[in-house]
């Protein structure tokens, strides 16, 4: 066997150990959508169950809907999901978040304090604030997809964990029947304005 | 002859991998983690780590507990909210004088309401329970290492806080009997000295 042949197969060999220490070492994603290999819409139902900042706002309207009773839950059941799916189109359209720290404060401000208090509001205010918490996070969930250049189908996986999200938790609250549950749950409220109180000076310190 | 120039090839392949993987190495996220957990984590561990915080909060919920309805409630729902606004303070750098000498009085004054099963008037118990709820934010709420989720550490710091009222809360039940009325306040005079062991350490 003579020696000539011998460097080109070794370059080869190194592109591949290369390729193959390369693999090994992935950097981090640092996408908007977790990437599950499951598909577009895996990755949208593990999104929102992995993001606290829309889960906990889904959770916190869920709660403050099944306080203010059934007919309000139902209807924020349908308000929120509509506008987060429209919220998400939208923001997938104009592939342009607006400012991503403020929908989360904002969110956190209001539903925890809404539900902290525990004042009572008509099922067509609570829907209203259904539709405006589903447009502000559906909006940065449809410019995270296009920006990262994900599929819109996440969309569909992220509407459907709101829905389902909220239906259970409004289902609930709104069942719950000893007084100690249902200040358990303004408890909750008041947990939730003040992490949004706590990211809001993060924000100002510009640290979120 | 052979073998020692197919050794050497070899050696050049592992430098050229070596030099491959390195100059295309991901930024390393050494001591301070990026993940969302690890802010987590921090935030739940942080209150429970300082006896000062732990004993004054579960002090809250065993007065709310011995002050009966509403303030079992009332309390802990405007507690983590005035501390969460603490917080804000120190983060926006509004400065605070003798943050830590407040944590401390707090728990030797939540410990003496306990101790003496005291009944003030509800804004009263509220107004004192929020000065120094402010003092136990602006001193806990701002610490975040490094390179962690502000977010996940509030949620952790909120999460961690509420449960420690909710241990008070729990242990305040033993206020039905008459002997556990009496632990009740026996454990109120415990958190007052301790209090007062923190004061002298903030004073020294």
């Amino acid at each position: 066997m003579s020696a000539g042949p011998a460097p080109r197969s070794s370059a080869a060999t190194g592109v591949v150990f290369a390729t193959i220490a390369m693999t090994l070492l992935p950097a981090s994603a640092e996408a908007h959508l977790v990437t599950t290999g499951l598909g577009p819409v895996y990755d949208g139902i593990t999104h929102v169950v992995l993001s606290p900042d829309d889960l906990v706002a889904a959770l916190a309207l869920a709660a403050f809907a099944g306080l203010n009773g059934a007919a309000a839950g139902r209807l924020a059941l349908f308000a929120v999901t509509g506008g987060w799916l429209a919220g998400g189109i939208a923001g997938l359209l104009v592939a342009d978040p607006i400012v991503p720290v403020a929908v989360p404060i904002a969110s956190f401000l209001v539903l925890g304090a809404l539900t902290a208090l525990d004042r009572r509001l008509s099922p067509a205010i609570v829907a209203v604030i259904a539709i405006a918490v589903g447009l502000l996070h559906g909006w940065m969930n449809g410019a995270g997809i296009a920006e990262s250049g994900r599929e819109a189908m996440g969309l569909a996986g992220i509407g459907a964990t709101v829905f389902v999200v909220v239906a259970l938790v409004a289902a609930l609250v709104t069942s719950l029947g000893p007084a100690w549950t249902r200040v358990a749950v303004r408890v909750a409220g008041s947990w939730v304005a003040a992490i949004g109180l706590l990211m809001l000076g993060w924000a100002l310190r510009g640290h979120v | 002859m052979t073998g020692m120039r197919r050794s050497i090839v070899r050696g050049r392949e592992v430098l050229m991998t070596i030099a491959l993987v390195l100059g295309t190495a991901p930024s390393a996220f050494a001591h301070p983690q990026q993940s969302q957990g690890q802010g987590f984590l921090t935030g739940v561990s942080h209150p429970v780590s300082g006896l000062d915080h732990v004993l004054a909060m579960i002090a809250v919920g065993v007065w709310g507990a011995q002050l009966g309805q509403p303030a079992i409630w009332l309390l802990p729902v405007t507690f983590p909210m005035v501390m969460a606004f603490g917080g804000f303070l120190g983060l926006i750098g509004v400065h605070l004088p003798g943050v830590e000498l407040g944590v401390a009085v707090s728990a030797v004054l939540l410990g003496v309401m306990v101790a003496r099963e005291a009944k003030p008037r509800l804004a009263v118990a509220v107004a004192l329970v929020s000065v120094f709820a402010v003092f136990h934010g602006h001193a806990h709420g701002t610490e975040l290492p490094a390179g962690q989720s502000g977010l996940a550490y509030s949620i952790g710091f909120v999460m961690a806080t509420g449960c420690l009222h909710a241990v008070g809360i729990a242990i305040g039940v033993a206020h039905k009997w008459t002997a556990g009325k009496v632990a009740l306040r026996l454990a109120g005079g415990t958190v007052a000295l301790a209090g007062a062991a923190f004061v002298w350490r903030a004073l020294a």
